[in-house]
């Protein structure tokens, strides 16, 4: 028979004390988190302790403190750096997966295109810039034209390789049903390739927010780039800083986005289920 | 119900053309007919062509010399009416189970919602009833394969063609496929080929047993398996059965196939 003590005994198994939640949070989740807070606050106390000049290293504290202050400045930036993003990654989407489609089902555009495209890869986007700017002018198409070019490649090539992962036996098994090459196509090769494509437009869509950014270096009037840029000249560390910060912010928001988008479009996928 | 259709194969080769530009002789001098309605099994060793001849009479691939009648129309290309399930299950991921099972009909752009309520009923019949909404991914390899099979008879093909269906299955879980399996077959009434690696699966389940011989692939045996149906996990070792399969076991001793040491 089971006395009242062992009963009592049982009850912590089922409800973790306050102490052993907070270790598995620290273990889980706090770690990373407590890991940044403390390179941050080692950050700090050097800044002050060894009395760097606020123009050479601002602490964090003073940093974060500029972007309160200055929220207005950073956000419309902010918003100029992002729409250049969209633009550009959106064309680079919309060439992107026809070109893709293209190479797969046509060997000499794949030849062609492959040479074209892969060339245009090794030149850095930073040197097509200023030419960009020649032709383009100071306004939004340059800054787009970058982030377009630097982020179309990955989108092409994981397209490509998730059209090419079809199996020989799922192809049988269309042509068994008799289905027409365009049925295979919709039913079956693009919806397989999602998973891929989705990875492409992940990597793609940060690589867009480095090619709009240094579009803004080369010449701008706005954008965060262009904020970075003018603190610079002025000396303006700590806006430098906030600048830097609100551009990797503007990626990560647009990354995790992307995430979500993907895990709306293809939930079937392994990958966008759990993490 | 749907009438089983009937299959003539007459003087069957198969030559692959390799990349290297040797020709590989898969099927040499094949011919068999069979009955509409009948379950015939056909086991050989690895690589003696079981899969191309399957590939022949689904009119996916073309044969180098001889022809193929399937209800008595001769085979060119894929024609409808013939179901295929092949060795691995190819579940389209991004589909549930019940769209899955609706893929023919998708593509041959029949009514969905005439053929929504075969689909349930077989996926209960192989006790998937609770799973139509899953992926593919939330299922095991044995329920993967039990909605390949719903696949490939949501359409009542007079023709079923199986590769291997349960190559990837445990033992448990394959002999309640072939419970399964021949309760289905009872019901449609069509033509099934079997293709298996197992003896005592093919002996158990089918009318008639056709025993390939190593690659060349030729018929060198054509049993018939006279036990009552339905057969239950008793018939596994009736004497009748287990004749059977030692016959065949020592066929393939005779071809080499299997050696004592
Ligand atoms: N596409 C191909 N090109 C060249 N040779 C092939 C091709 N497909 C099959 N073969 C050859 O034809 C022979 C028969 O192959 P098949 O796949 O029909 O064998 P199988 O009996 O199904 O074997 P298993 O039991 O291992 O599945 C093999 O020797 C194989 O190497
Ligand atoms: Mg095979």
């Amino acid at each position: 028979m089971e006395t009242p003590a062992q009963g009592l005994g049982a009850e912590p198994r089922n409800r973790p004390s306050a102490g052993a939640r907070l270790r598995l949070w620290l273990t889980d989740q706090g770690t990373p988190v407590l890991v940044v807070l403390l390179l941050l606050l080692a950050w700090e106390v050097a800044v002050r302790l060894f009395k760097v000049p606020q123009f050479i290293l601002p602490g964090p504290w003073e940093i974060v403190r500029r972007m309160v202050v200055d929220w207005r400045l950073i956000l419309a930036n902010s918003t100029v750096t992002i729409e250049e993003t969209l633009i550009g990654f959106a064309v680079s989407t919309l060439v992107g997966i026809p070109l893709a489609i293209g190479i797969v089902y046509s060997p000499l555009f794949e030849k062609v295109s492959y040479t074209v495209i892969v060339s245009l890869q090794t030149i850095p986007k930073v040197a097509l810039a200023p030419i960009l700017v020649l032709w383009f002018g100071y306004g939004l198409m340059p800054k787009v034209a970058v982030a377009f070019l630097i982020s179309f490649f990955p989108i092409v090539i994981s397209t490509v390789v998730g059209l090419r992962s079809v199996e020989q036996e799922m192809i049988y098994l269309a042509r068994s049903l008799g289905a027409s090459e365009l049925q295979t196509f919709i039913k079956i090769r693009f919806p397989k390739a999602l998973p891929n494509t989705f990875g492409g437009l992940k990597v793609g869509i940060g690589e867009a927010v480095v090619g709009s950014v240094v579009g803004e270096f080369i010449a701008a009037e706005k954008g965060l780039g262009y904020l970075q840029l003018v603190s610079n000249v002025h000396l303006d560390t700590v806006l430098t800083f906030a600048a830097v910060v609100a551009i990797s912010l503007v990626g990560v928001v647009l990354f995790y986005a992307m995430s979500a988008v993907e895990r709306l479009v293809i939930p079937w996928h392994q990958a966008t289920q759990g993490r | 119900m749907p009438a089983g259709m009937s299959v003539e194969i007459e003087n069957i080769r198969k030559l692959y053309h390799t990349r290297r530009g040797e020709d590989v002789e898969a099927l040499s001098e094949v011919s068999t007919s069979i009955q509409a309605g009948e379950f015939v099994s056909v086991v050989g060793p690895s690589g003696c062509g079981k899969s191309t001849m399957m590939m022949l009479v689904s009119g996916l691939i073309k044969p180098s010399a001889g022809r193929i009648m399937v209800d008595h129309e001769m085979v060119t290309r894929p024609r409808s009416g013939v179901g295929i399930v092949f060795q691995r299950d190819v579940l389209l991921e991004w589909r549930s189970v019940l769209d899955n099972v609706l893929l023919p009909i998708e593509i041959k752009h029949l009514s969905r919602a005439a053929y929504v309520d075969k689909a349930r009923d077989l996926l209960r019949l192989v006790g998937l009833e609770g799973f139509e909404a899953k992926y593919p991914s939330e299922l095991s390899g044995g329920m993967r394969q039990r909605v390949a099979i719903c696949r490939a008879l949501v359409q009542e093909p007079g023709l079923l063609l199986m590769d291997e269906p349960f190559g990837a299955l445990d033992a448990l879980t394959r002999e309640q496929m072939n419970v399964d399996l021949q309760r289905m077959w009872s019901l449609a009434g069509n033509t099934v080929v079997f293709i298996t690696h197992s003896i005592e699966e093919a002996v158990f389940l089918s009318d008639r047993v056709l025993v390939m011989s190593p690659r060349p692939g030729r018929v060198v045996a054509d049993l018939q398996v006279d036990l009552d149906r339905p057969r239950g996990s008793v018939a596994r070792k009736d004497s009748k059965l287990v004749g059977l399969v030692d016959h065949i076991r020592h066929l393939f001793q005779v071809h080499g196939v299997l050696s004592e040491k």
